[in-house]
């Protein structure tokens, strides 16, 4: 009995502060940037959607996984479908605890174990800009979870074992590899899918970003450490920005996406990124 | 003892396993092998040309108006090359080594037709790119082309 109370206290959904982000303005224009290094539209537009069509949020998206297959939920602005109704605290929760306003945990195929290290003020300009997109009232479509998954409180442990509120590089750094962890780990949670995983599912923090089988079931996505890659600095900005690679092959796949992303965001970002993937340890 | 005899089983076992996918995944033919080298030839020789243009465009290289216009021209020509012998059938990624064609090239080829289309476009307008400085804009184009043909119908790296 005290074993299953205690079970159940360590599997809460954790709350955030209802203060959060008090006294900032949000900034729409800020937010954008936010949503860019974020990748939000990768994973939420709906499929083969292209140009303007990508910012109706209405999700769809498949993720296959041993767990089963999650789909990217509807977070456009519709007030039924989408997040439209939601306050501020419910979206910060969502982002950075990985839990929805009813108080479940969600599935970490949303990538909250990276966006809690998001600032307060990001986390409200993100959440103005969403607002400023068109809605759509298409439902989002319910996740393929099978037992014993599909018990969420069961999240809580897992989020126990697997997230880690300190970043993967640790420690002081300069302020340009600051900002490229920020950028990495935080936003543009480049580890989702260029680090391995255990069998829960965790991300293996000791061999980050050493690469991964992908989980289409074909190929495998790059070991992107030193160890691996051996592109100078300028080489990672370049395939940053127009999404070549030192031999002009070009980007494809999941990673092209990626490239639109980085590609709207500052010089400086884009160096930043580079600079901390120089940084981090190198994994043969 | 036993317990190297049951890991030499094991090997063994793994090994015919291994060798028999291996079998599988190189059970095309001598022609499906062969497109599949032709278009890896006519992906390296637009990578190259593009190489050649890029290094323009970073100031690596002197802009010269003949070399982009033989770069450009090529890749254009390289575009245009006629789909039917390259993209055969039962070359897909799985089907032939080494292959990272998906299978929507054949059950999209309108759509795929359109990437090369586009990439046709951008090298043409890149054939009169008048100093450095407009070498860089093309570039916008002929990455995003390549991009965009990528991320549809490349699988990932094998």
């Amino acid at each position: 009995m005290i074993g299953a109370g205690f079970a159940w206290v360590l599997t809460a959904p954790a709350d955030v502060d209802p203060d959060f982000a008090q006294g900032h303005v949000p900034d729409v224009q800020a937010g954008a940037l936010v949503f860019a290094a974020g990748g939000c539209v990768s994973c939420h537009a709906v499929p083969q959607s292209a140009g303007d069509q990508k910012l109706a949020l209405a999700g769809g998206l498949a993720f296959a996984s041993d767990f089963g297959t999650f789909y990217a939920p509807n977070i456009s602005p519709d007030p039924d479908a989408g997040i439209g109704a939601w306050s501020l605290t419910d979206f910060a929760r969502a982002l950075t605890k990985g839990v929805s306003p009813q108080g479940q945990h969600l599935y970490p195929a949303f990538p909250y174990t990276a966006y809690q290290h998001l600032t307060p003020a990001d986390v409200s300009d993100l959440f103005a800009y969403i607002q400023t997109l068109p809605a759509d009232a298409t439902p989002s479509k319910p996740h393929d979870v099978s037992f014993p998954f599909n018990i969420r409180r069961a999240l809580g442990f897992w989020k126990l074992l697997f997230m880690k509120d300190e970043y993967v590089l640790s420690g002081d750094q300069s302020p340009d590899v600051s900002r490229g962890r920020y950028l990495a780990e935080a936003l543009a949670h480049c580890g989702e899918c260029h680090t391995p995983r255990n069998a829960l599912g965790g991300l293996d923090r000791d061999n980050w970003l050493s690469g991964a089988p992908n989980p289409s079931g074909k190929g495998r996505i790059p070991n992107i450490t030193t160890g691996a890659l051996d592109w100078s600095q300028s080489d990672l900005i370049a395939y940053f920005t127009t999404g070549f690679t030192p031999d002009y092959d070009s980007a494809g796949g999941e990673m092209a996406e990626v490239i639109s992303n980085l590609a709207q965001l500052p010089d400086s970002d884009r160096a930043a990124i580079a600079a901390y993937l120089k940084a981090i340890p190198a994994r043969p | 003892m036993p317990s190297f005899a049951n890991s030499t089983i094991v090997l063994g076992l793994a090994t015919a396993l291994i060798a028999t996918a291996g079998l599988a995944a190189s059970h095309a033919s001598k022609i499906d092998n062969a497109a599949v080298a032709a278009r890896h030839a006519q992906m390296q020789m637009i990578g190259y040309h593009t190489g050649v243009l890029g290094a323009i465009a970073k100031g690596e290289a002197d802009y010269d108006s003949a070399v982009v216009k033989a770069a450009a021209g090529n890749i254009n020509a390289l575009a245009k090359l006629d789909k039917t012998t390259l993209w055969v059938q039962g070359t897909a990624q799985g089907e032939v080594d080494g292959s990272r064609a998906k299978p929507e090239i054949w059950s999209d080829l309108d759509g795929f037709t359109a990437k090369f289309a586009a990439l046709e476009k951008a090298s043409a307008e890149m054939m009169s790119a008048a100093d450095a400085a407009a070498v860089g804009a093309g570039m916008a184009g002929i990455g995003g082309a390549c991009k965009a043909c990528h991320e549809t119908y490349r699988g990932p790296k094998n």
